[in-house]
């Protein structure tokens, strides 16, 4: 899956497993896990004692109950676990979900919140989430509690879908945009259409009057963080800062958010896709440790 | 927690917030029963308080269910869903 | 007299030529890269179709996106003057006009001499737009024109959630997927921007005698799930698409008298 081979193929990005390699052995602990089924990718995250021991994540399929076990079995590879062994497995994800061996299933709100709050530390305020079909502006509080929020996943303008309309349209792979996005002399206007149709319009047009790909991404990347700044400000921005979601892997988009901000967002050595299902599998631990005081006090 | 639903899109911004901190407590009495679109419902959060949320399936379209309420109000009034709310924890973006 | 109007839109240009109220020649062709030469192009197609030639027109008026790059015109009126002006000469009586064209959409009410009482404009977002069909279309693989007729072959109601083109590309995927009719999911796709518009109308309000015209009035699938929506009958008049031109052209018309008896006073 190296390079744009055709044409559709641009909005692919790498599909990816991890096992803790300082874990030896799950056997006798308490494991949960967490299951995020996106609109566009699968996360499966398998947690041991509140420490990450493994996670897959994959583009989803067309069925949701398939992607989410596809997802977990890849996870669960090498360890020898197997689909029952965590004693708690929460779902969660875009709409409906359909997660069928988990226990409970949580908004996606509060387990991005809660994946957040382990990925960059207690002093993330505000998490900015870009996802494959929607945008979400989320607060939270030290423990990763939701104190507000608010998500777009009527419009594809700001959204992971959105940039691999234009991506396919300018035949440049979408985890190149970012780099592809600075290559220029000056920042050019950004796009000034919103909906995604009209920008792709827009942009066939840019192209037409000579403006080079890397101009034309430069200044689509610069409207959609524009947009999702208009987003995050409805609420006010607290610091620290963060950015999840697939898009937070574009630096073409990140580090303009950034400049019109003012404020740098959070670098993580971890995969920013995963926090939905690490918040899952977090939750999962705190309502396996809740049941279990309940039945103590019974 | 401060609760936006609703979307932006070229035309504009459409969001409903909901301040849901001592929110439930009237069991549905308020917006729930003003609403003529019957957007609003009562509904168990991830932790299991009640609290009104705006229907999964209004949200993207609160610009075209509100509109029955908007021409026809003027801006000092307060739509049925504001009145409706004895804490007043209902703003409309637009 | 007569008078020409161009309607230079973001996909297709429309000319019609009208001698004392009548439509004696129009022309369409696309509008592409330049609006300019579209305009000409028509002009003299339209010309040609009512066997005049440019030196008996006693004005041009253009409107529509490209309605300044028509540098032979006379003057130009906006799409909602147009509409309205077009609505009340095609059939006076009209009390909403509803203009759907590529890439916007506007309602318009009129009052009954005519006159613009107040309107709404959607060009915004492609959701609401004739550009919502065309794209479907596309993604089911049936030609835009087979789109409405199929619709109206449906069967069941088949629900769509998405509201925008690109989420809805997907939603059609994922249904024919699921092996749902063709037929059905056109209907669903026409349900939702039915919907959509019909919201653009309700803020103007409803009223009876609801002409709708633009590119899209062509489209029968159309013309029912509106009047589902608006629980109203929606009429589309002879030469929907030429609406707006016509209404240059009247204004043009209207102009032009007015000058003469001015001159004469």
């Amino acid at each position: 899956m190296s390079g744009p081979a055709e044409k559709s193929d641009c909005w692919r990005w790498e599909e990816s497993r991890y096992t803790n390699p300082g874990i030896s052995d799950w056997r006798g602990r308490t494991v949960t896990a967490g299951v995020d089924i996106g609109s566009t990718s699968t996360q499966a995250v398998i947690m041991i004692g509140g420490e990450l021991y493994a996670y897959a994540s994959m583009r989803t399929g067309a069925n949701s109950p398939d992607s989410a076990r596809s997802a977990m079995s890849w996870a669960m590879e090498g360890t020898g676990m197997a689909e029952s062994d965590p004693a708690f497995t929460v779902g969660t994800g875009y709409g409906r979900v359909n997660v069928p061996f988990a226990n409970k299933t949580i908004t996606e709100i509060s387990c991005h919140a809660r994946g957040a709050n382990f990925i960059y530390g207690p002093t993330v305020r505000t998490i900015l989430d870009m996802g494959g079909q929607d945008c979400k502006a989320i607060h939270c509080d030290e423990k990763g509690a939701v104190t507000s929020f608010m998500m777009n996943d009527k419009c594809a303008a700001g959204t992971g879908r959105g940039m691999e309309v234009i991506a396919n349209l300018l035949s440049v792979h979408v985890e190149d945009i970012g780099d592809l996005s600075f290559k220029i002399d000056e920042e050019p206007p950004m796009v000034s259409s919103i909906c995604v149709i009209f920008a792709k319009t827009e942009a066939t047009n840019l192209i037409r009057q000579g403006w080079t790909k890397e101009k034309v991404l430069a200044a689509y990347c610069h409207a959609m963080a524009y947009r999702v700044v208009k987003l995050l400000e409805r609420n006010e921005v607290q610091e620290d800062f963060a950015i999840t979601g697939g898009i937070a892997k574009n630096k073409g988009v990140v580090k303009r958010i950034e400049k019109l901000l003012g404020i740098e967002a959070l670098a993580t050595e971890h995969d920013t896709q995963l926090a939905g299902a690490i918040g899952a599998a977090l939750i999962a631990r705190d309502l396996l440790t809740r049941a279990k005081k309940k039945e103590e006090a019974q | 927690m401060i609760a936006h639903y609703g979307y932006e899109d070229g035309s504009g911004e459409y969001y409903i917030t909901i301040n849901t901190e001592g929110c439930g407590a009237c069991g549905g009495k308020g917006c729930v029963a003003a609403c003529p679109a019957g957007i609003f419902e009562l509904e168990a959060d991830d932790w299991g308080r009640d609290a009104a949320i705006v229907k999964e399936s209004a949200r993207n379209m609160l610009r075209a269910l509100c509109a029955g309420c908007k021409p026809q109000i003027g801006r000092d009034e307060l739509l049925p869903c504001e009145a409706g709310c004895e804490k007043g924890v209902i703003v409309h973006s637009w | 007299m007569i008078t020409a109007g161009i309607d230079s839109g973001s996909q297709n240009t429309k000319a019609v030529v009208l001698e004392d109220g009548r439509i004696i020649g129009k022309a369409k062709s696309p509008t592409e890269f330049s609006a300019a030469k579209a305009a000409r192009m028509v002009y003299a197609a339209a010309l040609s179709d009512a066997g005049v030639s440019a030196d008996r027109v006693r004005a041009v008026w253009t409107t529509g996106t490209g309605r300044t790059m028509a540098d032979f015109a006379d003057s130009g009126i906006n799409e909602v003057s147009a509409a309205a002006r077009g609505a009340h000469a095609a059939a006076p009586g009209t009390g909403l006009v509803i203009d759907m064209g590529a890439e916007s959409s506007r309602a318009v009410r009129l009052l009954e001499g005519g006159a613009i009482r107040n309107y709404e404009i959607n060009d915004k977002c492609a959701s609401g737009a004739g550009t919502f069909i065309e794209s479907m279309a596309r993604t089911l693989e049936i030609a835009i024109e087979e789109m409405g007729p199929c619709s109206l072959r449906h069967t069941k109601d088949v629900p769509m959630n998405a509201q925008c083109v690109v989420f809805a590309e997907s939603e059609v995927i994922s249904l024919i997927h699921r092996r749902e009719k063709i037929e059905d999911i056109a209907y669903a796709i026409h349900v939702g921007i039915a919907n959509r518009v019909s919201s653009l109308v309700r803020r103007v309000g409803v009223t009876d005698n609801i002409m709708l015209i633009g590119g899209s009035a062509y489209n029968a699938g159309l013309v029912v799930c509106l009047s589902n929506e608006l629980g109203k009958p929606v009429s589309v008049p002879e030469n929907a698409e030429y609406i707006s031109a016509l209404g240059a052209a009247a204004r043009a018309a209207e102009k032009s008298a007015r000058q003469e008896t001015g001159a004469i006073a």
